[in-house]
This record gives C-alpha cells, sequence and structure tokens, in this order.
C-alpha cells in the first residue's frame, strides 16, 4: 500500500481542471441551447412552446446519470462513438440546457408587459424587440440565479466520472484505489469542489441583494 | 445506420426493473422523510438558535449545498468504514441522501419561518398558546404552506438523484439497469426504459405531493388558494 502524500493531493489539484474545463463546456453549451428554449417557452405559437416544454419536462424528469448512460454507451452502439470528454459534455450540455431554459423563462417574463407593447409601438419587430428591449432587461434579473446554477453545473460535472473521464472525483477513486484512505481522500476532493462552489454560491447571493435593491 | 432496437429483455427482466424501481421509493421516501425532520429542525436552530447554533447549521448547509451528492455518498459509505463503521449500501445511501436533503429543507424551510411576521408571533402569545403550540400551529404549518412548492421539487429532485446510489451498489433502479445492460448488451434500450420508469416516477411524485398537500393545508384544500 502507498502511503498518501503531497503527490496525490497534487493530482487531485490538477485533474480539478477537468472539472472546472468540463463545467465551462456544460455551461456554454448549455447558454447556447438554453437561450432558444427560453424564447421559444414564452413563444406565441403554441406548438414551439408545447415542443420546448415537453423537453424540459423530459430532461427534468430523467436523472442526469440515465442521460449520460445514453449519451455514452447508447450513443455508442448506435455506432457514435463519443470520447467520455464528449460524452459528458454533452449529457451535461443537455441538462444545463434545460434548467437554464427554464430560469431564464422566468426571468423574460419578470420583464414588464408594457416594455412589450411600447416596443411594438416604436414599431420595432420581434428580433429587436428581443434584442434591445427585453433581454437586456432579462439579463439584470438573470444573473443571479444564473450564477447560483453554475453551482449545479460544477457539482454535476463529478457524475462523468462514471464514465471513466478522469476529472476530479475519478482522480479520487483512483489515488483511493493505492492509498485506501478513502475518508481523507474523499473529503479533501470535496473541500476542493467547496473551493470551486462556494464563491459562486456567495456571489449568486451578493448578486441578489444588488438586482432587489430597490425592494 | 443499420441499428435494430430490441426491447425483449423486457419480458424476461421486468421483474428486475419492478424490484429495482421498488427500492429506489423505498430509499428516497425514508431520506425525504428523514431529511425534512433534519431540516425542519436546522431551520429552527439557524432562525432562533444562538449565535453557535446558528453558525453551525449554517456551516452544514455550506458544505452539502457546495460539495457533490457523489462525494457524500463515497465518504458516508467508503470513508466510515475505513474508519471501522461498517454499514450496508443501503443504509449508507439512506444517510447521505438524508443529510443531503436536509442541508437543502433547512435553506427552503428558513425561508418560510423568516416570512412569518412577529405580529403572528405576538399573537399566539395573547392568546396564551404555549411555546410548542406556537412553534407548530402558528410558525412551522404556515411557513411550509408558503415553501411547499419548493419543498416538493427538492423531493422529485432527491429521488432523481438517489440514481447516483448506484455508485455504492445499493441495487436501485440503475443499478438494476446497469446490471441488465451488461447481461444483455441492450445499453440503449435499457437506459430508454430506465428513464422512462423514472419519468414515471416523477409524475408519481409530483401527483403524492400535492395529495399531501391537500391533506396538510386546510386552506388549499378548502379555497384552492395557497397562503
Amino acid at each position: 500500500m502507498i502511503k498518501l502524500s503531497a503527490t496525490h493531493l497534487l493530482y487531485l489539484v490538477e485533474a480539478a481542471r477537468w472539472t472546472i474545463l468540463l463545467s465551462l463546456l456544460a455551461f456554454v453549451g448549455g447558454s447556447i441551447l438554453g437561450l432558444p428554449l427560453a424564447v421559444m417557452r414564452v413563444a406565441k405559437s403554441r406548438l414551439v412552446r408545447v415542443l420546448a416544454t415537453a423537453y424540459i419536462q423530459l430532461i427534468q424528469g430523467t436523472p442526469l446519470l440515465i442521460v449520460l448512460f445514453l449519451s455514452y454507451f447508447g450513443l455508442g452502439i448506435l455506432g457514435y462513438k463519443l470520447i467520455p470528454l464528449v460524452a459528458a459534455g454533452l449529457a451535461l450540455t443537455l441538462y444545463s440546457a434545460a434548467f437554464l431554459g427554464e430560469i431564464w423563462r422566468g426571468c423574460i417574463e419578470a420583464v414588464p408587459k408594457t416594455q412589450w407593447e411600447a416596443s411594438d409601438i416604436l414599431g420595432l419587430n420581434r428580433f429587436q424587440q428581443y434584442a434591445y428591449v427585453v433581454l437586456p432587461q432579462a439579463l439584470r434579473i438573470a444573473i443571479p440565479p444564473t450564477v447560483g446554477f453554475m453551482v449545479q453545473i460544477v457539482k454535476n460535472t463529478s457524475l462523468a466520472s462514471v464514465i471513466g473521464f478522469v476529472e476530479l472525483s475519478r482522480a479520487g477513486q483512483i489515488v483511493n484505489n493505492s492509498t485506501f484512505e478513502p475518508f481523507v481522500i474523499f473529503a479533501c476532493v470535496g473541500a476542493i469542489y467547496f473551493v470551486l462552489c462556494y464563491p459562486l454560491s456567495l456571489a449568486a447571493r451578493t448578486l441578489e441583494k444588488r438586482v432587489h435593491v430597490g425592494r | 445506420m443499420s441499428y435494430k432496437f430490441d426491447f425483449a429483455f423486457l419480458t424476461e427482466r421486468w421483474p428486475d426493473f419492478v424490484a429495482g424501481a421498488w427500492l429506489t421509493i423505498q430509499l428516497t421516501v425514508l431520506s425525504i422523510a428523514f431529511g425534512f425532520a433534519v431540516g425542519t429542525v436546522c431551520a429552527l436552530a439557524r432562525v432562533y438558535g444562538g449565535p453557535l447554533l446558528r453558525r453551525v447549521t449554517g456551516a452544514y448547509v455550506e458544505t452539502i449545498r457546495n460539495t457533490p451528492l457523489l462525494i457524500q455518498i463515497f465518504i458516508v459509505y467508503f470513508g466510515l468504514s475505513s474508519l471501522g463503521l461498517k454499514l450496508s449500501a443501503e443504509v449508507s445511501a439512506v444517510i447521505a441522501l438524508t443529510v443531503n436533503m436536509g442541508a437543502y429543507t433547512t435553506e427552503i424551510m428558513r425561508a418560510g419561518i423568516q416570512s412569518i411576521q412577529r405580529t403572528q408571533l405576538e399573537a399566539a402569545d395573547c392568546l396564551g398558546l404555549t411555546r410548542l403550540q406556537t412553534i407548530l400551529h402558528v410558525v412551522l404549518l404556515p411557513a411550509m404552506e408558503r415553501v411547499y412548492p419548493s419543498l416538493a421539487s427538492q423531493g422529485v429532485l432527491l429521488m432523481l438523484a438517489s440514481s447516483i446510489t448506484s455508485q455504492i451498489s445499493a441495487e436501485e433502479l440503475t443499478a438494476t439497469a446497469n446490471l441488465v445492460q451488461s447481461d444483455t448488451y441492450r445499453s440503449f434500450e435499457v437506459y430508454i426504459v430506465v428513464a422512462i420508469v423514472y419519468l414515471a416516477l416523477s409524475a408519481l411524485y409530483r401527483l403524492a405531493f400535492w395529495a399531501i398537500g391537500l391533506v396538510l393545508f386546510e386552506r388549499r384544500r378548502r379555497l384552492g388558494t395557497a397562503l
């Protein structure tokens, strides 16, 4: 049995970089997919609304782990062999998009109706209404909950360890396999996650106070 | 692409899925109930407790909410057993899920308790209610009614998150799926089936929470409106 040493801790910290990369991937992908979803949720066409709602209900009603298995094993059998990073990135993107879409829908709906009416009267088309009037105002409301949701993304990247992607959690398991000191190791892993997540939690709370300063 | 879907494994293995789903229900119903109890007590401590108690519960909430459930489960299962406390996978799962649910419930219930106005407490005092009666009828029940939607969705999220306990080989729904797919090599079909079962379970849990809400909150039952 190898004794736990500083090298192991360094290995964990280095693996945390993959956790960060995966989180960024999921956040960027989730945003790209989530914004259209949010807009679709408040669309005029009933069909478009139903489609977006169905997607969100589907993802929010199944565990992320199952989505991950479907994207890794499932697509693999269909002939699209994805490497773990891509499979995990895909699953986390689909997951984040559903939640971000729902968060941002609330923010779009929170913009007063009079803003829509005023921009209608000014002769702006639908795209201009979104780009110049509604979204900039929704953005202000959206920042705190979005930052808060980033904590969920960082935590959920830990599931990528299950399909063998060596991020922080998997690194913890690897170190544990050679040293067998699970309590210390997973406490360290947890501490590193905490260091990544806690500033985001604090930022979300501070930003929330700032947005609601008028109340 | 010439892949043919084959759900034939279902005719033979469906009892496994039912057993897995049943264990998922058992694990999560216990964890939600225990977690709610833990969270309610911690929320009371966080609002009405002294500075030390507030700090301890605050640390508990922040630690749990800022670390992944997977790591929490590993610490309970592998960590505690290495310290000499050997627990079965199912018991470890319930403990980890309870601790997790407790932290989120603390935060949700704290918001509810803080929304109860001071005058309510003063009125309860004037009516001669004991401290316990005040906490139960004037603080907790109305607080819970206000935050009930958040509590319910947290319960559903916990049920979905319980899939992670498959990683310590608690034989719940996801672990069953892993087992069946390694026997049949039908991974895509197996996970689709399990995804559908989870969707059904989410619907079932939402329904159950709605029914419990009707039983608990008279206002909702009689007037159909929330507080």
